[in-house]
């Protein structure tokens, strides 16, 4: 028990730091590929080629002064960073980032927590996310964060319906709700989730990225409309802790794309958690790439392409996944 | 429903493609206190005025530049020197409120004001941005 109890400790320590240090970098390539796509240079001052920047955008920050502005809901104003940021980091505990190895005569899953509703778990906890984004727009008594708020609260109510229906044919497929029975359901190079369920991975991937509120679909954040959107009143710690679980979410999207489409850690010669980082990162600058690439959608479009488009295409997979397992 | 498809499968990936393209183009940044961009020669900067080859300011306090200059800008008060030549006693610019149109420069009959190509002139204090005649003189030196 004690050793289990050892083992589970050090897991979460080095998950938890690796997470971090991923967001912290994540920043930085954001601006570096960016500032590429626009045939500019990006952060270039602060280390080579800028590597040291997040480091000096986080002292920065933890120095800045905290303002709160007057008529605020105090209590639920400090809550909602919190209630952002803790959902993005607890969903790592199901994510399995290797296959079990042996270390010292112990036997040591690469994941913190396997057990047998992993997706369901990280369904229920992406959901707990938007309260942090409404409870922000509403406590901040600001008529841009309200705004940015209510958006992001239509915004995933629409998409998460489908979210959950484009998974539903990996879940028939594999039989698992476990996410590490689902990685070893993959076993095989064309046995992935993404020659097998083509279709589910295209919604899969739409939806994620409206869950995560990144471009084309950062309509809570629209700056060119609600200034900032829900965290318009947010300064300091605060202020980075809702970019933290922001990016944070995009780790963790890419994660689960990788695990539930791609194989998750296999694949051959490299060692696995290499293949796994390898897969994440593929999708976090598939997300840069799309953000620097597709125009924000309007409201209402995004409204009609997730209730007319992507919910009857989830449930037509659902329906073709159905008819080939049957026959 | 087939504009959606069209869309995802031929308008996306173009665009896409089209990004990806000037992520591989070489970035067209110039590191600027390092490297400089070239200036071109018609390039007005701040502004200097010049000498004859006796060493005598060219300028005749003739007031033709204070006159064409669209934000009036130029302040200068004229004066006799011993052999009854005119020159600028005060002559000054305040290079706040100049648009670097280089109007002075066209208007001066006798080529005394031209504009420089220094452009790294700012300052903390608003007085020291309008320059007298010695300053202005001693731009020219630097040219």
């Amino acid at each position: 028990m004690i050793p289990f109890i050892i083992i589970t400790l050090i897991k979460i320590l080095v998950v938890f730091v690796v997470f971090l240090l991923m967001i912290a970098y994540l920043t930085w390539l954001e601006r570096k590929l960016l500032g590429h796509f626009q045939v500019r240079l990006g952060p270039m001052r602060v280390g080579p080629h800028g590597l040291l920047q997040p480091f000096a955008d986080g002292i920065k920050l933890l120095f800045k002064e905290e303002l709160v502005p007057a008529n605020v809901n105090r209590f639920i104003y400090n809550l909602a960073p919190i209630l952002v940021f803790i959902p993005a980091l607890i969903i790592m505990a199901v994510i399995p980032f290797g296959d079990r190895i042996t270390i010292l005569g112990q036997k040591v899953d690469l994941v913190i927590s396997d057990f047998n509703m992993g997706i369901l778990y990280v369904f229920a906890i992406t959901s707990l996310g938007v309260y942090g984004l409404v409870l922000a727009g509403w406590s901040s008594n600001n008529k841009y964060s309200l705004l940015g708020g209510l958006r992001s609260s239509a915004q995933m109510i629409s998409y998460e319906v489908s979210l959950a229906l484009s998974l539903i044919g990996v879940l028939m497929i594999a039989g698992s709700l476990s996410l590490v029975e689902i990685v070893k359901a993959q076993d095989k190079f064309f046995n992935w989730f993404i020659f097998r369920q083509p279709l589910g991975f295209l919604l899969y991937l739409v939806c994620i990225i409206a869950e995560i509120n990144r471009a084309p679909f950062d309509l809570p954040e629209a700056e060119n409309e609600l200034v900032a959107g829900y965290y318009t009143e947010y300064s300091s710690m605060k202020f980075a802790m809702f970019f933290l679980g922001e990016y944070g979410s995009m780790i963790n999207a890419g994660a689960l794309a990788t695990t539930l489409f791609l194989g998750g850690w296999q694949g051959p010669f490299l060692p696995p958690v290499v293949w796994f980082l390898i897969k994440l990162c593929a999708f976090l600058f598939l997300y840069i790439w799309l953000r620097a690439t597709l125009p924000r959608f309007r409201y209402d479009q995004l409204m009609n392409f997730g209730w007319k488009v992507l919910l009857p295409l989830a449930l037509l997979n659902i329906l073709i996944t159905g008819v080939v397992i049957l026959l | 429903m087939f504009y959606v498809l069209k869309t995802i499968f031929w308008a996306i990936p173009r665009g896409l493609s089209v990004t990806f393209k000037y992520l591989l183009t070489k970035p067209i940044t110039v590191r600027y206190p390092e490297k400089r961009l070239v200036l071109s020669d018609r390039y007005r900067g701040l502004h200097y005025l010049t000498r004859n080859e006796d060493g005598k300011e060219k300028c005749v306090c003739c007031g033709l530049c204070a006159a064409a200059c669209p934000s009036g800008c130029i302040y200068m008060e004229p004066a006799e020197n011993e052999f009854g030549e005119r020159y600028a006693k005060v002559y000054e610019i305040n290079e706040l409120r100049c648009i670097f149109c280089g109007y002075c420069q066209e208007a001066c009959p006798k080529e005394a004001i031209f504009l420089g190509k220094e452009y790294e002139f700012s300052n903390d204090r608003r007085e020291k941005l309008i320059y007298n005649k010695e300053e202005l003189l001693k731009n020219g030196q630097q040219m």
